[in-house]
């Protein structure tokens, strides 16, 4: 019985693998990494990431030939504390093994690709000694991702979505005392903190969601949970679910939380590709798809969550329509994009979220790391330009200039006003940009095309103003990503950067490449066709057998038609008459305030400024200066404790009581010691015989007390 | 058979002598005489008691006594040499620099 038990779970024992494997790449690096070369730290890291990639193949595995059933694998315990018990148990089942693929999948080929990128990023702001920290904080990254999708109760999965924060704080503020030009400031740190307070908030509300679980239901352990919620009060797991929504606005990035992630661009890109935008901001909608079993018993929960994603999903994108800078449009494409998955599971639909996230996480990928090849590109192509023109100038002057032949104009390599024409330049890139940008306005066949399809087709089915919401977001983002493609590649250079950019290495291209591949090929996981649905029946599994919607050619065809006139539109505005240098967008004139608001993310950073930001500053002046300075400092220990004790020893301890009654005593005390000891020194003669005769009489003293007593 | 009072009576004499060559003598080499003289003494009355309860525990005290009494004397001998070469006396009313 036991036996069989270990040969049918087949190759669970690996599953402390998942963590372990980044741990020690992690542990290595951090030990032996200064004896290696950056190629060696690359290699460790990526390898770590890639041995958690082959045990997530191998448990999806087992979980396969098990046909779905949940595999457990406890680790330790954590702590036993009355009634509450909590391991560190590994959980694998068809959800959390699609994570574990895609987490480490996407993950080792961002390694790879960071192997390149950051060798030019740690050399363009001469701090070559952070190349290993960064693949340090990776792997930590990885094996905190890996604890939160694997845990098997909502409190691992807390441990996990806490670590993911921390390595999303330390990655933004990689470069925390310099921008992307080395130039001393502290916008990133900035950034850090801002992503680590906004997700403090998100965090709030899952802790709250988590104290009523055990409060209400007993448990942290999923099974459990889901078990105890049939028999609870309804209003108590709408506030759970409620509450739990806070945190997933958190990690997720939606509405009104989402304003950490655009700024957490300030990140390495290779950061940016994997935690904000493939796998950490996915958490959320991990978490949502886990509490399946909760979310279902309560529908006002889960409209609510549906309107928040559908809500995010278009408000991101009309803020991606107005922006410049390269990632930051991507990251408002992410926010956008998740707000499609929050709304797919929030309408229950969480076949269809997961399919979005893991297609999502290709081409997000993919349109990130493409990016980062053309900032680098740029950077590069900025270099050479700065040299070109060292090169010509007087001897005299370029001795003068040599000492800073760093950039003194203002260039930002990641605008897109810097850029154009650069597909030229940049081929390799620019038809792996093309690809993820079909993926992600979803043409078909691309991944995009299908998954988003998917969701819209549940949204039509159920929630037509969520459908309506969608389907304008998914113009918007076919636009946006329309203007990019302009922007970047077409048209003439408008930088003298751009005109000199030059294409990355294969360590930087080959991992795009795959990404590429499965950018296009993703959809083939979840094909609406009978028959076809592989994910949905392997998610199955775990949520319960739904049925496979087919193809609806109205819904597909509306949202294809959209997304093509959406990319028309844009060529019609950018692409015909390229932008010029210092040309405004052209949108700008005929919208008017709307571009602006789009421009400026429609004030929310402002808001939030106003209404959040500037009163709680206020309030901590008041604290500091009036409550601490003024009341408790001038006042409590001033006023009354200093002047309380000053009172009381001017009265009880004047000198008369000091002098004659304590000083008196001490000195007497003195005195008194010193005549018994002079007295006392007489004995001591130095005469041996004297002492062998007070020996004699005591012996004589002591013998006849004994016998005569 | 002697009565063990005779013996007493001779430990108690020996004892007396020894103790009161220590109070007077000023050589440190006779109260060390005068010392052994004390111990012996009481050697004497351990083996006049053993003798008379018929138990050996006595003498093998008596033992242990001339083991100690041994190794006092070359401690003390040492000393004394150690204590002349410092003063170039042995005089033991000169000894007295923990006068106080």
């Amino acid at each position: 019985m036991h036996l069989t038990e270990v040969v049918n779970n087949g190759f669970l024992f690996l599953a402390p693998w998942l963590v372990f494997a980044p741990l020690v790449g992690l542990l290595i690096n951090s030990i032996f990494g200064h004896k290696f070369s950056e190629r060696g730290v690359g290699a460790v890291a990526s390898l770590a990431s890639g041995a958690a990639f082959v045990v997530s193949i191998l448990l999806a595995y087992s979980v396969s030939i098990n046909h779905g059933e949940v595999l457990r694998w406890k680790l330790a315990e954590w702590m036993h504390i009355g009634n509450l018990s909590l391991d560190w148990t590994f959980r694998v089942d068809s959800l959390s093994a699609t994570m574990m693929l895609v987490v480490s999948g996407v993950g080792t080929l961002i390694h790879i690709y960071a192997i390149g990128y950051m060798h030019e990023d740690v050399r363009f702001k001469h701090e070559e000694n952070r190349f290993r920290r960064f693949f340090i904080f990776l792997n930590l990254f990885i094996a905190s991702m890996m604890i939160l999708v694997s845990g098997d109760s909502y409190m691992m999965l807390f441990v996990g979505w806490e670590g993911v924060g921390l390595c999303s704080f330390l990655l933004i503020g990689f470069w925390f005392e310099m921008d992307t030009l080395a130039r001393p400031s502290w916008a990133n740190s900035d950034a850090a903190k801002k992503a680590f307070i906004t997700n403090r908030v998100g965090d709030f509300g899952f802790l709250i969601a988590g104290f009523l679980m055990f409060w209400h239901l007993g448990s942290f352990q999923f099974d459990a949970v889901f078990e105890n919620a049939t028999h609870a009060e309804p209003w108590v797991i709408v506030l759970i679910t409620l509450f739990m929504l806070i945190g997933v606005a958190g990690k997720s990035a939606q509405i009104p939380l989402y304003i950490w992630l655009p700024d957490a661009m300030a990140g390495p890109t290779p950061v940016s590709a994997l935690i904000h935008a493939a796998t950490m901001v996915t958490a959320g909608v991990y978490l949502v798809t886990r509490s399946a079993p909760l979310y279902s018993l309560v529908p006002q929960a889960q409209y609510i969550v549906a309107m928040t994603g559908a809500a995010t999903a278009l408000f991101a994108a009309t803020i991606a329509v107005g922006q410049y800078d390269i990632k930051k449009v991507l990251a408002y494409s992410t926010i956008s994009q998740l707000g499609f998955m929050v709304a797919a599971v929030g309408m229950g639909a969480y076949v269809a979220g997961m399919f979005h996230l893991i297609t999502h996480a290709f081409f997000k990928a993919l349109l990130f790391l493409s990016a980062g090849s053309v900032i680098l590109g740029l950077e590069r192509g900025h270099h050479h330009a700065e040299h070109a023109r060292h090169a010509e100038e007087p001897k005299g002057k370029h001795k003068k200039a040599e000492h800073h032949d760093e950039h003194h104009e203002v260039f930002d390599p990641g605008d897109m006003r810097n850029m154009g024409g650069l597909r030229k330049t940049m081929p390799v890139t620019f038809w792996l940009y093309m690809i993820g940008t079909l993926a992600l306005a979803g043409i078909f066949p691309f991944a995009g095309f299908w998954s988003k399809d998917e969701i819209l087709l549940d949204a039509s089915l159920h929630f037509t103003s969520i459908y309506w919401q969608l389907t304008i977001a998914a113009f918007f983002t076919a636009f946006y990503m329309g203007r990019q493609i302009w922007m970047v590649f077409f048209g003439e250079a408008r930088h003298e950067a751009a005109a000199h950019a030059e294409e990355s290495p294969k360590v930087m291209t080959l991992p795009l490449v795959a990404l590429a591949v499965l950018s296009v090929a993703g959809g083939a996981l979840n094909l609406p066709f009978e028959g076809y649905h592989n994910l949905g029946h392997w998610l199955g599994y775990t949520l319960g057998e739904v049925e496979g919607l087919p193809l609806n050619l109205q819904v597909a065809g509306i949202s294809t038609a959209l997304a093509l006139s959406a990319i028309f539109i844009s060529w019609l505005i950018y692409g015909r008459k390229p932008l010029k240098i210092g040309q405004p967008d052209p949108l700008k004139k005929p919208l008017g305030f709307i571009f602006t608001g789009m421009e400026n993310k429609w004030f929310v950073d402002e808001g939030y400024f106003a209404l959040i930001i500037s009163p709680f500053k206020k309030l901590s002046q008041f604290l500091a200066d009036v409550i601490d300075w003024k009341f408790w400092h001038d006042f409590v220990h001033d006023t009354i404790i200093f002047g309380t004790y000053n009172w009381v020893s001017s009265i009880a301890l004047n000198d008369y009581a000091d002098q004659k009654g304590i000083d008196a005593f001490a000195n007497g005390l003195g005195t008194w010691t010193q005549n018994f000891s002079t007295a006392m020194r007489k004995i001591q003669n130095g005469f041996v015989r004297s002492y062998a005769l007070s020996v004699l009489f005591g012996v004589v003293f002591i013998l006849g007390y004994l016998l005569l007593k | 058979m002697v009565k063990v009072d005779y013996y007493i009576i001779l430990s108690a004499i020996l004892f007396i002598t020894g103790a009161l060559g220590v109070l007077v003598r000023r050589n440190p080499l006779i109260i060390f005489m005068s010392v052994e003289l004390m111990l012996n003494a009481a050697n004497l009355a351990f083996v006049a008691f053993a003798n008379m309860h018929n138990n050996l525990d006595g003498q093998i005290f008596v033992f242990f006594v001339m083991t100690v009494a041994a190794a006092e004397v070359a401690v003390g001998l040492a000393l004394i040499v150690q204590i002349f070469k410092a003063k170039h006396s042995i005089n033991v009313d000169d000894i007295n620099s923990l006068k106080g």
